[in-house]
């Protein structure tokens, strides 16, 4: 049997160890847990004597929306560190004298990050199926959701990672890695109704409406975390009446992860590479 | 066989030369001691050796392989103990063993031995259970030396690997390192006990403002001083004014003092020693003793590392 890489044993051996990470999953059961029961409470205080198992959706859907925050924190958090914190402790320079290479480590430690956030997701089912038993929802939905909350969290990770590779001190590494994941969760919907609404008023100065979203709209609401989840939880959270793309909405989110987690991966263990230090990547 | 090869090596940080045109060769199985100050280059030489850094001229060939061409193959030759490293938290000795050897590719059968072997050798076993973390400065520099062995490396690179050790720590290090010299490794070690690197190694090169001003057996680098020879002057006071009086001697190549003597490393010969004493009496200082104390490692590299212009 081929044997884990060392870097991703160790690192789960080391995770698991400690008390910390079952009290990071108990926190994040309790916070997630807390939010969609006294969601629920809070439903039944405004109808009393009885809980509507048609609003079930819409608690899926806060539960999915608080779930997409929880990740947006923690995934960050969790691989901002993973390199510099490595160059901090001193014990990067031993490592890359050894046999594994730069893209390894930063593969390996990206899964191992990825492999406890997973968990995280997985312990969270117990809730979804607490709203799920109420019905409201197709199960292909709850896949998509699934498969959504998946390719958000690589994402993260590989914003995480890089970041982490790139930036010396680990603070730098978490604010700048938030940053960006801040801008993808909330900017990119700013950004996008804020340039729909440019397009629409200046069609309205013109007498025109208009037949089809901006392109750079489509692509910026097709990208955006929280419009796409609402959309596979069958919501209508676009700006404009749509625009035909290659793609469904799901597929360019999908695409746009995958292909930006790759190159993030890639430039990373290229940039850990020691002997790259002193060379320019474009010049 | 030349175990380490370098030539011309040149590494610049912004404008200033961390190493020049330094060129070094070392023998399969010898024992090297790399001496120079602080910020000479030796970090930065050994660095570019272990792979971790890109020259910015020259070469550095370790065992036939080229460090920036085949930087895998150098990895697969050396164990690199770096002069500042740290340990993982929450591992036991011989799982941070176990980590490094499954980095180096040892198969799993062979890891179990392999780690209580080396912790056999380091003088460790009874640690083998205790995390890294909770072990002392001596007991983790031991075990690094132990995590660079875990691979059978021809060629170690061992970076200031006594500093910060108390005197019972650094003879158990050295007693290590004489062990890996019987197992005929290829050692680069980098040191500031002088005295401690003149026991251990069969050469020494002395850096200095990144070049090499001195190479060869201890005994050659000694004796090379071409006429500097050391003199001790004890006097009874005024040490700073007689410091700063000799500093600008003809002759006078280096100079340090402690407590009531001043140690004048000076190139001339008798007559010339002669009238440096009798100019020093005629300024009023009084001169217990005028002594040529005899040539040691120290010396040498106090004599040699005055020579160097910027």
């Amino acid at each position: 049997m081929k044997e884990l890489n060392p870097v991703l044993l160790k690192e789960l051996r080391q995770r698991f160890r400690t008390y910390r990470s079952p009290l990071v999953v108990l926190l994040y059961l309790l916070v997630l847990g807390g939010f969609s029961l006294g969601y629920i409470y809070l439903r039944w205080r405004s109808a009393p004597a009885f809980f509507q198992p048609g609003s079930s959706k819409e608690i899926f859907t806060v539960l999915s929306m608080a779930q997409l925050g929880l990740l947006a924190f923690v995934v960050p958090g969790l691989t901002a560190g993973v390199i510099s914190g490595e160059r901090e402790r001193q014990t990067l320079n031993v490592l890359l004298t050894t046999e594994l290479t730069p893209l390894g480590i930063v593969v390996s430690k990206m899964i191992s990050s990825c492999s406890f956030t997973a968990l995280l997701l997985f312990a969270t089912l117990p809730l979804y199926s607490l709203v799920f038993m109420f019905g409201g929802l197709a199960p292909l939905q709850i896949l998509g959701v699934l498969g959504f909350f998946l390719v958000s969290m690589l994402l993260y990770a590989a914003i995480g990672v890089s970041c982490s590779t790139y930036f010396k001190r680990t603070g730098i590494s978490t604010i700048t890695s938030y940053g960006i994941v801040f801008f993808l969760v909330a900017g990119t919907a700013f950004l996008s109704g804020f340039i729909y609404t440019l397009y629409q008023q200046q069609a309205q100065s013109a007498m025109i409406k208009l037949q089809e979203t901006p392109l750079i709209v489509q692509l910026l609401q097709d990208t955006n975390p929280v419009m796409v989840v609402l959309r596979i939880l069958g919501e209508n959270a676009t700006f404009g009446p749509g625009r035909e793309m290659w793609l469904p909405y799901w597929g360019t989110y999908t695409v746009t992860c995958v292909v930006i987690s790759v190159v993030l991966i890639l430039w990373s263990g290229w940039k850990l590479n020691p002997m790259n230090h002193n060379r320019k990547l474009f010049r | 066989m030349n175990a380490v090869e370098i030539k011309q090596l040149t590494k610049i940080y912004g404008s200033s030369y961390a190493l020049r045109d330094f060129t070094l060769t070392i023998e399969a199985g010898r024992v090297y001691g790399l001496i120079g100050p602080n910020g000479a280059g030796k970090t930065t030489a050994m660095s570019i050796l272990a792979t971790l850094l890109a020259p910015d001229g020259g070469t550095a060939v370790v065992g036939g392989h080229d460090v920036i061409k085949e930087a895998a193959a150098v990895r697969r030759l050396i164990g690199y103990m770096p002069d500042f490293f740290g340990v993982y938290d929450g591992l036991k000795a011989t799982e941070y063993l176990d980590f490094y050897a499954a980095a180096y590719r040892i198969p799993i059968s062979k890891r179990p031995q392999l780690c209580q072997d080396l912790l056999e050798l380091v003088n460790l076993s009874d640690k083998a259970d205790s995390y890294v973390d909770l072990l002392s400065r001596g007991m983790k520099q031991r075990l690094a030396m132990a995590r660079c062995l875990v691979h059978d490396p021809a060629v170690l690179i061992l970076d200031e690997p006594a500093s910060g050790l108390d005197p019972r720590a650094r003879a158990e290090m050295k007693e290590v390192i004489r062990q890996l010299r019987r197992m005929n490794k290829t050692i680069l070690i980098s040191s500031h006990i002088l005295p401690e690197l003149a026991e251990m190694c069969d050469n020494i090169a002395i850096l200095e403002q990144g070049r090499l001003v001195a190479n060869g057996t201890v005994e050659e680098v000694t004796a090379a001083r071409q006429g500097v020879r050391v003199l001790k002057v004890d006097v009874a006071e005024k040490l700073p004014e007689l410091l700063e009086y000799v500093r600008h001697k003809t002759g006078v190549v280096n100079l340090d003092g402690d407590a009531g003597w001043a140690r004048i490393s000076f190139a001339g010969n008798k007559t010339e020693q002669g009238q440096l004493l009798r100019e020093i009496m005629d300024q009023g200082f009084s001169v217990l003793e005028f002594a040529e104390v005899k040539g040691n490692l120290e010396d040498a590299f106090m004599a040699v590392t005055g020579e160097v212009e910027v």
